[in-house]
């Protein structure tokens, strides 16, 4: 052992955790997003579209006013905007909300496309991590244990969400309306409003989702920023059975699985980069096929979704 | 006095052709949707200092008014129509499958992989293995969510959309490893297929390949399944209501595997097309979202296989001109993008405006008569 950073092997699982925790940062904003939605009975496919705008807005800001937190805060606001876009066209008889989230996934793509064309080139300022490896001498540690701040957020706001579904006026409002339509209006609550806003508040996690993948990793604006993160966060969000806590876990498994190619790729196995990529789908779809029963919903399913009726 | 006898009731003859009038609101819905559509886009191209109507002109010149343009429209239109028709055939059983990419992606790597081996093959025969092989591919697909749906209860909607990126890592997997043409160094593809087992253009003097009259034909034996047949009314009759079709002995389990399986197939067809008659190999430029526009497409067409047949040429329309007007109007390529998200928003809001009118009801017109 002449070279303490020549780890060998062990470089695998580190760069694994390095990685799960920086590619998961996105998954974990959305899918919590979603889960707020879905949670109130709705679900909205047009995160996806919402989180390239919010990539593309959140830089823009940065690269204008050099503030990386303005571009966040600028991001969740026009996360919001699509989110409340949604909420009010679903509440509508007759219209769709999974053929909505689609068509507004089109619109944000097209819209962070069309005004995103000037700030391909411009360098916004990064986001700051937090070194928690300073205690260790090897490089590839340290750079595995560079969290970034918004990943520490993200993990307060999925212990405050599920606090707040479970303890807080607010959070049992949403899902009395998401477990059935009737029973809320019987007690004299609002359903359409309650979703308008729990689409609007998963609009904005879903931007800010989006704008640390254009203000940290990787960390640039482009048109191909998103790997399909937003229309993911609809099948993790049933992974994590509608549990923020288990939402977070369930992106730090998709995020792995996404490092695991690029990983492996470094010491020198490139063969099924591709299959590594598609496990969490497959684990999610395993998944759904153990848990689900032709005769009954999916169990811890909000009553009102769509989806699992 | 015989005359008489076969008169139907008086009340519905005495409304004559009126009683065609609710029946317009299907064509007067979607005409005005599109039409407020194009008024909030042209409102965006005014506050961005572009003229509407330059940008309304160079869509109807690139589009829809040459022989090029038509060409360059019905290319585009050919895998939209296979691909709506797979979201369409299934959501007359209620169901939403939005994997139709997964089937195409397969599809085309089916035909890619096989065609590779046949090289000294005739395309009489050979063209028309590769066709099934592509068709039975994603009606295996398809038709797994019906089966898994039916089985296990699994909600098809998502188990088609992580299908679809399951069948993406395969068709990626299979394109850069055991099919991969050594030749092909930047882009990973099969190996390129020989000349005759290329698709060529239909002999109406533009460039548009068979894929189109596929999709038509598609289009047409699709509707007449649904709207003709007892089969399709079966179907239609379980997509309204699943529980009263089982009760009534229906073979709800055997409708949605075949209806499926059916929209998978076609969704494969549309890979063989895209691998035989346009890209000569099957690689990543295949997926290119066309199982996501067909998505759209179909709830456009509000699943009537139809009409998805002028929503797909609109559609394709548009996309054709996405060059000309960013080189006329300096605007970007996602101009069309913005466009076309702004008119699918509308088209899809209209749906709350039916059965609002008066004139849509049959008493409004009973009572004037």
């Amino acid at each position: 052992m002449s070279d303490v950073t020549d780890i060998g092997l062990w470089g695998v699982p580190l760069a694994i955790i390095g990685g799960a925790i920086r590619v998961s940062t996105p998954f974990l904003f959305v899918s919590l997003g979603e889960c707020i939605t879905e949670r109130s009975g709705r679900i909205n496919l047009g995160l996806e579209g919402t989180l390239i705008f919010g990539a593309m807005s959140g830089y823009a800001i940065a690269v204008n006013t050099q503030s990386p937190w303005l571009g966040v805060l600028g991001a969740a606001f026009f996360g919001m905007i699509f989110g409340l876009f949604h909420g009010w066209v679903c509440k509508f008889k007759g219209v769709n909300d999974i053929a909505i989230g689609i068509a507004l996934m089109l619109l944000g793509n097209g819209l962070a496309f069309f005004f995103g064309k000037p700030y391909i080139q411009p360098v916004a300022p990064d986001l700051p991590a937090i070194s928690f490896g300073w205690w260790s001498d090897i490089e590839q540690v340290r750079a595995a244990l560079q969290v970034n701040v918004l990943f520490i957020i993200g993990l307060i706001i999925a212990l405050f969400l599920a606090w707040g579904f479970k303890s807080t006026k607010i959070g049992l409002t949403v899902r009395v309306v998401g477990d059935s339509t009737d029973a809320a209006r019987a007690i004299g609550l609002e359903p359409n409003k309650i979703r308008l806003l729990s689409t609007a508040a998963g609009g904005a996690l879903a931007g800010i989702g989006g704008a640390y993948l254009s203000l940290y990793y990787p960390g640039s604006w482009n048109e191909g920023i998103s790997s399909g993160q937003g229309l993911m966060a609809v099948a993790l969000v049933i992974f994590a059975r509608w549990n923020p806590i288990n939402c977070f876990w369930v992106a730090l498994l998709f995020g792995g699985a996404g490092a695991l190619g690029p990983a492996l790729q470094s010491v020198g196995i490139s063969q099924g980069y591709y299959l590594f990529f598609a496990a969490p789908y497959v684990l999610t779809l395993g998944l759904l096929i153990a848990t689900s029963s032709p005769n009954k919903a999916m169990e811890s399913a909000p009553g009102e979704l769509s989806i699992t009726k | 006095m015989k005359e008489l006898a076969t008169t139907p009731l008086p009340s519905q003859s005495s409304l004559g052709i009126l009683k065609w009038v609710p029946r317009l609101e299907f064509v007067a819905i979607p005409i005005f949707a599109v039409i407020c559509g194009f008024v909030i886009f042209s409102i965006f191209l005014v506050l961005l200092g572009k003229s509407p109507t330059d940008f309304f002109a160079l869509v109807y010149k690139a589009g829809f008014s040459t022989a090029f343009s038509w060409q360059n429209t019905l290319s585009r239109a050919a895998p939209l129509l296979l691909a709506a028709l797979c979201v369409a055939l299934p959501a007359k059983l209620g169901l939403v499958v939005i994997g139709g990419e997964g089937a195409i992606a397969l599809g085309a790597v089916a035909a890619g992989a096989i065609g590779a081996y046949l090289t000294n093959v005739s395309g009489v025969i050979a063209l028309p293995i590769l066709f099934l092989a592509s068709a039975f591919t994603g009606a295996f697909w398809i038709g797994l969510v019906g089966f898994l749906r039916i089985k296990r209860g699994v909600n098809e909607t998502i188990a088609s959309l992580l299908m679809a990126y399951i069948a993406i890592a395969i068709s990626n997997h299979l394109i850069e490893s055991v099919f991969r043409d050594p030749a092909s160094l930047n882009k990973p593809s099969t190996a390129s297929l020989s000349e005759a087992l290329r698709v060529g253009a239909m002999p109406i003097g533009i460039d548009v390949h068979w894929g189109f009259l596929a999709g038509l034909i598609a289009c047409i034996v699709s509707w007449i399944l649904v709207e003709k047949t007892t089969l399709g009314f079966s179907a239609r009759i379980a997509g309204g209501n699943i529980r009263a079709a089982q009760v009534q002995g229906l073979p709800v389990a055997k409708l949605i595997i075949g209806f499926t399986a059916l929209g998978g197939a076609i969704a494969g067809i549309a890979g063989f097309y895209e691998v035989t008659a346009v890209h000569g190999s099957a690689n990543a430029s295949v997926f290119a979202g066309y199982g996501y526009t067909g998505i759209l497409i179909a709830f456009l067409a509000r699943h009537n296989a139809l009409a998805i047949v002028p929503i797909t040429i609109m559609l394709a329309g548009f996309e054709a001109s996405s060059g000309l007007i960013q080189r006329r109007m300096d605007l970007p390529d996602a101009t069309i993008l913005v466009f076309e998200g702004i008119v699918f928003v509308t088209i899809l809001f209209s749906e709350t405006l039916y059965g609002r009118f008066r004139f849509s009801k049959h008493e409004y017109w009973k009572a004037g008569v």
